[in-house]
Parts: structure tokens; sequence; C-alpha cells
């Protein structure tokens, strides 16, 4: 084994690279500029329209009522909310987004509550629409208010204390660090980024430096000089890795910055600081290296792997068309950790990248499992050595290089 | 000094079989001396070379370059050869003269030496002009004259062409030409394949003619014309090559 030679190839190899706009591309500019893009523009984009949806004053048609006026005026005086007198079509109004949410009041209303007879107040809204929901939502409130304080009337008339219905009061309180609380819910976007990161990063170079060199017509080249097929495939194969890891340290890093200016973003406007607060993540340099290192082995098997099989291609556009299905390879068990209620277990922690993805929710939560965390770890190393391994193979099969 | 011995080259083709692409192949090159392989496309010339090259190995037979085995020492072999084909391309996004530092690198030359081989080729060839051009900036010839850079940086006693002017203008082939006349006067040995008779005339001291992967007649020239009774290389070429070119036709 020399080093020298491998530091050859990988030094030239690495000097092309730099000078290729696509592989600066996706190694590069793409996991700079994609989390700032998508946090950052997505979580401001939120706040903003959850902002203006409740700003919006929202119409709301008031049907029947007329023998109810203490009720119709309660609604009428409700901030932040526009009631319109009842119009035929009120439905299509409702799916056409002219109005929010209508509300009906059953004839004799009043007087029924007041001789204790029961009626159904009905509110129909546009579900899963926003804006429609808020409108609802308040008039709602206020009809349970108003529900509440005619209970508690009739409780006092009859010389009753409050606690007849309220025996008792039941409360959940949290007890996991803040960390935990977001991590669950966001932990498994970040490993899932970071491991497609590490995927995408790798593919180009990967294809570059088997097929595209075929294409090119630079093997034979190669292959003619002095330097040994395992040389040659390792000092490649160092590019290759270098540019996965590159893009998965430059995707947390800026993973990093982005939640950060987020959190700052969040925490200057008023309105978006309550819906956005499940979105922030709190991720110190602990976590962040720890998710580092579990990449290393990830990015190892996706280098050697999309290396092994982008060899198999006579050109690049032939590589290409093997190694896209390979994303969908990587995204399923990826996508498969993010579901909510998939814990790892002894036998998940042997299926690739499903392991790792679940491992970065529970290491972004602040978990530090480390039974299973050497597991991953050793069996992911595994996995890679393989598909070096083979690789290396590869590059020694006439068949391979020079198929035709 | 280059012997092929029994050089055999098979593979396996799932539409045709067993595809025998050199057959049993024996030969011998001198240093000083130009060997010319002369056979149609598909003849076997590619396949030979690169097994002298070390690029593929042989399936039976061995060949010696430089006293080295190309089945056992593969490295050795290639440390003494330079290899030039149409098919053995440049780097496009590295500069003439990185390409030539990076195959002297290869070939183990240290940093001094390197540097005093390149300095030395880009002023006999003439390249100072587009030294730090990327490859893929540069015209043909400017390509060849660095390919030229590429296999002569390590000084390699053994030299391998393999159709070398396919495909280039008369000028740039000229380029080629005179280079491999100029290898033999240095005493390096020389082997080169074409299909283009004027080239074999003009430039080699031995020619093999060959078919199917068959070495089917050598000889020096005048010998050729000798034994086969004919003044012109073609005549001389189909005559050799007819019987078998006929039965491959109708296989």
């Amino acid at each position: 084994m020399s080093l020298r030679n491998i530091g050859i190839v990988y030094r030239k190899e690495l000097t092309e690279a730099l000078r290729d706009r696509r592989t600066l591309i996706s190694t590069i500019l793409v996991p700079l500029f994609l989390f700032p893009v998508l946090s950052v523009g997505f979580g401001a984009l939120a706040v903003t329209l959850v902002g203006k949806a409740k700003e919006e004053i929202p119409k709301v048609m008031l049907r029947g009522g007329e023998d109810s006026p203490a009720v119709v005026e309660g609604l009428k005086k409700l901030d932040k909310i526009e009631i319109v007198p009842a119009t035929p079509g009120w439905k299509d109004q409702i799916i056409n987004k002219e109005i929010r949410a209508a509300v009906e009041i059953p004839a004799g209303f009043q007087s029924d509550v007041a001789q204790e007879k029961s009626d159904t107040v009905k509110i129909y809204n546009y579900q899963g629409e926003l804006k429609s929901e808020f409108a609802s939502e308040k008039v709602e409130k206020y009809l349970k208010d108003y529900r509440d304080k005619v209970v508690k009337e009739r409780l006092a008339a009859k010389n009753l204390p409050e606690t007849v219905l309220r025996p008792f009061d039941v409360k959940q309180e949290n007890v996991a660090p803040p960390e935990k609380v977001s991590g669950a819910a966001f932990g498994g976007i970040i490993g899932y980024m970071v491991i497609l990161l590490c995927m995408s990063g790798a593919m180009y170079p990967a294809m570059d430096l088997t097929a595209g060199e075929k294409e090119r017509g630079t093997m034979e080249t190669i292959l003619s000089s002095p330097i040994s097929r395992m040389h040659l495939v390792l000092g490649k194969f160092f590019l290759v890795l270098t540019a996965a890891l590159g893009t998965a340290a430059l995707s947390v890093l800026s993973m990093g910055v982005s939640f950060s200016v987020l959190a700052h973003y969040t925490a200057q406007s008023a309105g978006g600081r309550a819906a956005a607060s499940g979105l922030l993540l709190k991720l110190g340099p602990k976590t962040v290296i720890s998710v580092f290192l579990m990449a290393l082995p990830v990015a190892v098997l996706f280098s050697a792997t999309l290396m092994t099989i982008a060899l198999f291609a006579k050109t690049y556009k032939e590589a290409q068309s093997y190694l896209t299905p390979m994303t969908f390879v990587v995204i399923i068990p990826a996508v498969a950790a993010m579901l909510p209620g998939v814990e790892l277990t002894p036998e998940l922690s042997l299926i690739p990248i499903l392991n790792v993805s679940l491992l970065c929710k529970e290491l972004v939560a602040g978990t530090y499992h480390w039974n299973f965390i050497a597991i991953i770890f050793t069996s992911t190393c595994v996995y890679a050595a393989a598909a070096l391994f083979l690789a290396i193979k590869m590059f020694q099969r006439e068949s391979v290089l020079f198929r035709s | 000094m280059i012997e092929a011995r029994g050089l055999s080259k098979r593979f396996q083709d799932k539409k045709r079989g067993e595809i025998r692409a050199v057959d049993n192949v024996s030969f011998t090159c001198q240093p000083g001396k130009i060997y010319g392989l002369l056979g149609a496309n598909g003849a076997g010339k590619t396949t030979t070379l690169r097994m002298l090259a070390t690029i593929l190995e042989p399936t039976d037979g061995t060949a010696t370059v430089f006293g080295y085995d190309v089945v056992e020492q593969p490295e050795k072999v290639r440390a003494n050869v330079g290899f030039l084909s149409t098919a053995t391309a440049l780097y496009p996004r590295l500069t003439s003269q990185e390409m030539v530092e990076y195959f002297g690198r290869l070939n183990g030359l240290d940093e001094n030496t390197l540097k005093r081989r390149v300095d030395d080729i880009f002023n006999r060839l003439d390249m100072n002009e587009f030294r730090d051009r990327r490859c893929d900036k540069l015209s043909t010839g400017m390509k060849q004259k660095t390919s030229i850079a590429r296999t002569l940086v390590h000084d390699p006693p053994v030299m391998i062409f393999d159709e070398p002017t396919n495909g280039l203008d008369i000028m740039t082939a000229r380029t080629i030409t005179a280079f491999i006349r100029e290898c033999r006067d240095n005493g390096k040995t020389v082997i080169f394949s074409t299909h283009i008779m004027s080239e074999v005339e003009k430039l080699c001291d031995t020619i093999g003619i060959i078919q199917s992967g068959k070495l089917l007649t050598e000889g020096s020239l005048p010998q050729l014309r000798e034994k086969y009774a004919e003044r012109d290389l073609e005549e001389i070429f189909v005559k050799v090559v007819a019987p078998l070119y006929a039965a491959s036709e109708t296989h």
C-alpha cells in the first residue's frame, strides 16, 4: 500500500473537482443554501402566513337568532370577526371563501335555555382551511363561554358549589428538557437531510470519476500508467468521500446557522413566537459533532457503493440512470425513520441508513443510548468496508472497465 | 524488447458465445526497430497492444516487455512503457503541464527530476505557449503534443502506439509519425498498429499482418514482397487476409 500514490491520485482528482462547476454546485452550493432557504424561508413564511390569517377579520354569517337578541348582540360584539346577515347560498359562499363560516342559532334558543331545554347551535366551516377554522374557533369559544355562564347561574340558583360539575382537575406537565420536545418533532428531518445531502454530495463525483472517465477516454490513459488499480480506486474513493463529508459538514453547519437565525427572527415577531415555537431547535456543538460522526461511515458506504455502480456505466448519462433510483433506496428508510412511533430496536439498528436516521433523531433530542450507538456505528462500518472492498474488486475486472 | 509468446484473449459474448479476439500470437520486437501490426478493424490489434501494455490480462500465453512479464509484473511493465492511442484522452480540467506532471508522479519521479524532465520536454516539443492552458481548450495538435509529452515523461524504453493517427488531420498525423521515427532513432523498442498501408510502408522495419485474432504473416517489406510476389502492400495484405476474411464474413 503506497500512501504516496493514493495521495497523487487524490490531489489530481481534487484539482479537477474544484475546477468543475457541477461538482461545486452539488457539494458546496446546494447544502449551503438549501437549509437557509428551507428553514428560514419556510419558517418565516409560515410565521407570516399564520400571523396574517389571524389578523384578517373573517366574515361569519348569522342564521336565525331573531328571537335570541342577547346571543346575537354578544356575537356582534366579538373582536376580529364580522357578523353578516343571512343570505341564500351560504354554503357556496363558504366554499368560495366569500365568508369564512356560518353560525345557525335554532328558533327560540334563548327561551329554551331559560326553560332548561337542550338545543344545538351549529357552526358551519371549511375544514382544513386555516382562516375558516380561526373564525369558527372564535364563535365556538364565545358560545362555550356563554354555556359556562349559564351553568354557573343555574348552580348559583340552586345553591350548589361549582365543584359539583368539576370534582377534580386533570393536568399534563412536561418534564422532558426543552430540546427533547422539539427534537422529537424535528430530529428526524435533520438525520434525513444529512443522509440525503451526503448522498447527493457523493453522487456527482462518483459518476464523474468512473463513468465520466470512461466517457472522456481517460480511463485507458490512466490504466496505462504504473499505478496499481487499488491505489487508483482508493485515491478516487477518498475524493468522493471528501465530497460526501464536505456536503454533510456544510449542511450541518448551515443548518445550525439557519436555526439560530430562525430563532432570532421568531423571537422578534410577537405573533410568530407561538406559532413557531414548535419549530425551534436548540443544536449544541455536542449534537452537531455526534451527528457528523455518525454520518462518517454512512458517507463511506455511499461513496463506495455509488462508485461501484457508476463504474458499470459507459457514459455519464448511463450512470445517472443507474444512480437516480438509488436516491429512492436511500430516501425510503430515511423517511421511515421520521414516521411517528418508529423507534430504535436492536433489529432496526442493523438496517443501514434507517438505523443512522433513527439515531440522529435521538441525538438531536439529546438522548445518547451508547449501546445503540456502538451497534449502529459498527454495523455501518462493516457495510461500508464491504462496499469499499467491492469497489476495489470491480476496478480489477476487465469486463466492467471495458464494457462494450 | 518485446516478446509475445502464444498471446491469447478470449471474451464471452452473450449473443455470439466465445470470441477469440487474439488467438495464439507470437512475435518479437527489437530495440531501435519499429514493428507494425497491420489489420482491418476488429482484427485484434487493439486487444494485442492492450495486453502488452497490461491494460488487459491475457487468457493464455504471455509476453515480456523490457524483461518483465505482463502477467507477473504488470506495474513494472507499465513503468517501462509509453502507451499512446487515439483513445488515450487527456483530463479536460487539468492544464497541459499538470497533465504531464501527473503522469510523471505516477511513474515515481521525484519533484526535481520531474521539473527538469517537464521543462526539457516542453522546450523540445515547443509547448511552452500553452503549458498553462486547460486540456479542454487545446487544439487537436496541442492535445497530441501533450499526449506525446505524457508518454515521454518517464523516458520509457518501450513505446506502444495503438492506431495513433486515427482521425487526425494530415499535419497532426505527421507530428505523430515523426515522433515514432524519433523514438526508434533514440533506440526505443516501438510497436504500433494501424490499418493505413502508407504508414506501414514508410515506418516499419517489420510488418505483422493480423486478422481474426491470428498473426498470419510477418517480415520486412522486401521479404513480404518476395514471399507474395506482389509489389504493392495493399495487394499483399489482401492476398494474406482474403481467405480468413471470407470465412469470417460467412460466419
